[in-house]
């Protein structure tokens, strides 16, 4: 059933701040944002003229999905994630470019329904746009990626972690920069194992995405060596939260839940949605930590990364976006980074060229990780360490030491070549 | 970053402890502690820390004056550069930086100072004697490393996201040329004659030499080392011999220093050094070459005629930069 514009808008904005509604509505209406190229505070350069320049057009295919609220009011997702992500690596594409007359700029289509936002993306396509980046859900990018499929497009995968979309539903024109679920779960499995918490207990809700990170934990402990002594599903159903309420019927359900459970380390929580994991910590059973989508949580970023050069990078997000960078932002702008790297180092604005050396070996990124982000070639699984968190500051960084690789120790975390399914790269 | 079991540190450790030479003229390494704020000054005769000195916040690059009275630091946390009288260390003024300064050059004159703003896409030139802000110069994304040509004619920055070397005229204070590198240069480093800059590329894992009359690259120098993941070499500190014989690069988390044959631009050998190395600094007489190793809190201490590790020094948490004395 289709929806009109402001019966979405009054579903969705309980994800963004209200501040930011009016946007919403023009972007929800329009269907289409489209943000100036040009950076801020930057003096054309020299002896530039505007016929000379090469430009390269990105659009940020955004998928509008309902989602309850989050269980605490500091997860609510703000209305511009991941778009201001876009903007910032927008601005950095272009401060570069203005020295080597490339020009960046950035499209935004955003849709509740798939079938019209495949459409709005495709007529940009068709309009000379050959990047996407896209938040979208897996069936969705799928179905996008099928749509481009002989348009010359490539498309970044920065909104699923899903590990078929690197696997059994691969396709050749998409590139993924989010980490995938085997990655984060290889990551903080590691990191478990080097605290030798090698027995874990795994609690996972009901939804199709925490029976994959849950499967992901599964594989990542038969992997590195680790026994999972009890396995308990949580029932929790939209509309009658098993735990909803105040604190004090939490207080009762949570340690009668993780009763009975044979000798464990950690307690380990699959749950995407956010909808319960954030009651584990402090009420389990037993004293244990918390770790997997909720507790100790494996990422690819973090607000408070400091490490290299980081600092400067949160500084310029915050003063674009007055706020922190989000996952999602930094997963988008390590997309949009990457055309920007390709271009330059191409030294071309076509993107036959620019595709070509993103994908081939001379391709690296520089992306505040402390060592070059490269792209996979059986898979397009952006390759790069994950940082292993709690809510205030990075834990640690995986790979861990003593995990060792013929060629990469970042090719520790996740599928590895002899081990993929995907069969589209092959080709 | 790989911790590295101290073990493979301490032989050659031991074995250089008696080989310190005991000839040397004495001189003055002050040594930045980014993480405990504060400045190691080392005796060169002695190798060991003689002192410690309470600074800025976050202090990184360090530079002497030309007559060598002031001791220039970033203190990048305060957003100011701190000038210390550098034989007492006592406080002499705040220069204005502009925003997080990260590395400066100053003026073959003595006078003005460059600085690279990190956290805003400019180089800011400073009067040290009227401190006073001359100039805003844009350049690329966070810049980072400084050199200027002996003439003083010639200044070059580095941009860490932007992966270029940006020509500035220091007449015009305009940018003439910009010369792509690889991923996050750090270190631009001319050779004593001006017919060569050196450039440091940290994630790129490189070093581009280019020749700056023409802004052409005559050679780029690439780093292998056996047991060392290609990921972990990332050469960072560049330091050239006055006769252009020579190169020392500092390859972070490698912990080496790469040795190269300029003439060549092929390594010639790797020492082992302390874990991450950052940056480094000859002693006037270019006998000795200190390295700032960040996460073992050291500084260790090259032999450069026989390419050999002498000793490592402990200093403060997380060195950074290093600048000896001619005193």
């Amino acid at each position: 059933m289709r929806e009109s514009a402001i019966d979405l808008l009054h579903r969705r904005s309980a994800r963004g701040a209200s501040s930011l509604r009016c946007a919403l509505v023009a972007a929800v209406l329009a269907g289409n944002l489209v943000f100036a190229a040009a950076a801020p505070n930057q003096p054309p350069p020299p002896s530039s003229s505007t016929s000379d320049v090469q430009r390269i057009a990105i659009v940020l295919a955004r998928e509008l999905r309902d989602a309850p609220p989050p269980l605490s009011l500091l997860d609510v997702p703000p209305a511009d994630d991941g778009i201001a992500g876009a903007r910032l690596a927008i601005n950095d594409n272009n401060t570069t470019g203005r020295f080597l007359k490339q020009e960046f700029t950035l499209a935004v289509a955003q849709n509740g329904d798939v079938g019209e936002l495949i459409a709005q993306v495709k007529k940009h396509v068709e309009n000379g746009t050959a990047f996407v980046v896209a938040d979208v859900s897996p069936q969705a990018i799928v179905r996008l990626a099928d749509a481009l499929r002989d348009l010359g497009a490539l498309i970044f995968n920065a909104g699923s972690g899903d590990d078929r979309l690197r696997e059994q539903d691969c396709r050749p024109n998409i590139v993924h920069t989010a980490a995938s679920r085997a990655m984060l779960a290889d990551a903080l499995a590691q990191y478990l194992v080097w605290k030798q918490w090698r027995r874990w207990f795994l609690v996972y809700g009901t939804q199709p995405d925490d029976e994959a990170f849950a499967a992901a934990l599964r594989r990542a402990a038969k992997r590195f060596g680790v026994k999972i002594v009890e396995e308990r599903p949580f029932k929790h159903e939209a509309g009658s939260r098993r735990a909803d309420g105040g604190h004090e019927q939490i207080q009762q359900q949570i340690p009668t839940f993780t009763q009975n459970v044979p000798t464990y380390d950690v307690l380990m929580v699959a749950d995407e949605g956010g909808l319960f994991g954030e009651y584990f910590p402090y009420r389990s059973w037993d004293a244990r930590p918390v770790a997997g989508t909720q507790g100790l949580v494996p990422t690819s970023w973090h607000p408070a990364l400091e490490q290299w050069g980081a600092t400067q990078f949160q500084n310029r997000f915050r003063r674009l976006a007055n706020r922190p960078m989000r996952q999602l932002d930094y997963d988008v702008w390590v997309a949009i980074r990457s055309i920007g790297e390709a271009a330059t180092r191409a030294r071309s604005a076509e993107p036959a060229d620019m595709i070509a050396y993103l994908k081939s070996a001379d391709f690296d990124l520089a992306a505040f990780k402390g060592r070059k982000l490269t792209y996979r070639a059986w898979d397009g699984q952006l390759r790069q360490p994950i940082l292993i968190t709690t809510a205030k500051l990075p834990v640690t960084v995986s790979p861990q030491p003593g995990f060792l690789h013929q060629f990469s120790e970042l090719d520790t975390l996740g599928i590895d070549k002899p081990e993929t399914a995907c069969r589209a790269y092959a080709r | 970053m790989r911790e590295r079991p101290s073990s493979v540190l301490m032989v050659p450790l031991l074995a250089a402890w008696l080989l310190t030479p005991t000839a040397a003229a004495a001189y003055t390494v002050y040594v930045t502690n980014e993480k405990d704020n504060t400045v190691s000054i080392i005796d060169s005769t002695k190798l060991e820390v003689v002192k410690t000195v309470k600074v800025g916040q976050r202090p990184r690059g360090i530079i002497l004056s030309k007559d060598g009275k002031w001791l220039l630091i970033c203190a990048s946390d305060d957003n100011n550069i701190q000038v210390f009288d550098a034989r007492t260390m006592e406080f002499v003024k705040n220069l204005p930086s502009g925003p997080d300064p990260e590395l400066f050059v100053l003026h073959p004159s003595g006078n003005p100072l460059y600085v690279a703003n990190e956290d805003d896409n400019l180089v800011t030139v400073v009067d040290i004697e009227t401190d006073k802000v001359l100039a805003e110069i844009p350049v690329g994304v966070e810049p980072e490393g400084m050199g200027i040509t002996p003439d003083g004619k010639l200044l070059v920055n580095t941009s860490e996201t932007t992966n270029m070397a940006h020509f500035i005229d220091t007449a015009t204070n305009m940018t003439i040329d910009n010369v792509l590198v690889d991923s996050r240069p750090r270190v631009a480093e001319f050779t004593a004659d001006g017919a060569q800059l050196w450039v440091s590329a940290e994630i790129g894992g490189t070093v581009t030499v280019i020749d700056p009359r023409t802004r052409k690259i005559i050679g780029k120098i690439g780093f292998e080392i056996p047991g060392v993941n290609q990921d972990a070499i990332q050469p960072v500190g560049v330091r050239i011999t006055k006769d252009g014989k020579r190169a020392f690069v500092a390859l972070g988390p490698a912990n080496r220093v790469a040795v190269i044959d300029t003439a060549a631009l092929k390594v010639e050998r790797y020492l082992l050094v302390g874990q991450r190395v950052w940056q480094l600094g000859f002693t006037p007489d270019e006998k000795l070459l200190f390295t700032t190793n960040g996460t073992s809190n050291d500084v260790s201490v090259i032999d450069v005629e026989k390419l050999r590790v002498l000793r490592s020094i402990k200093v403060g948490r997380y060195p950074w930069g290093v600048v000896v004395a001619p005193f």
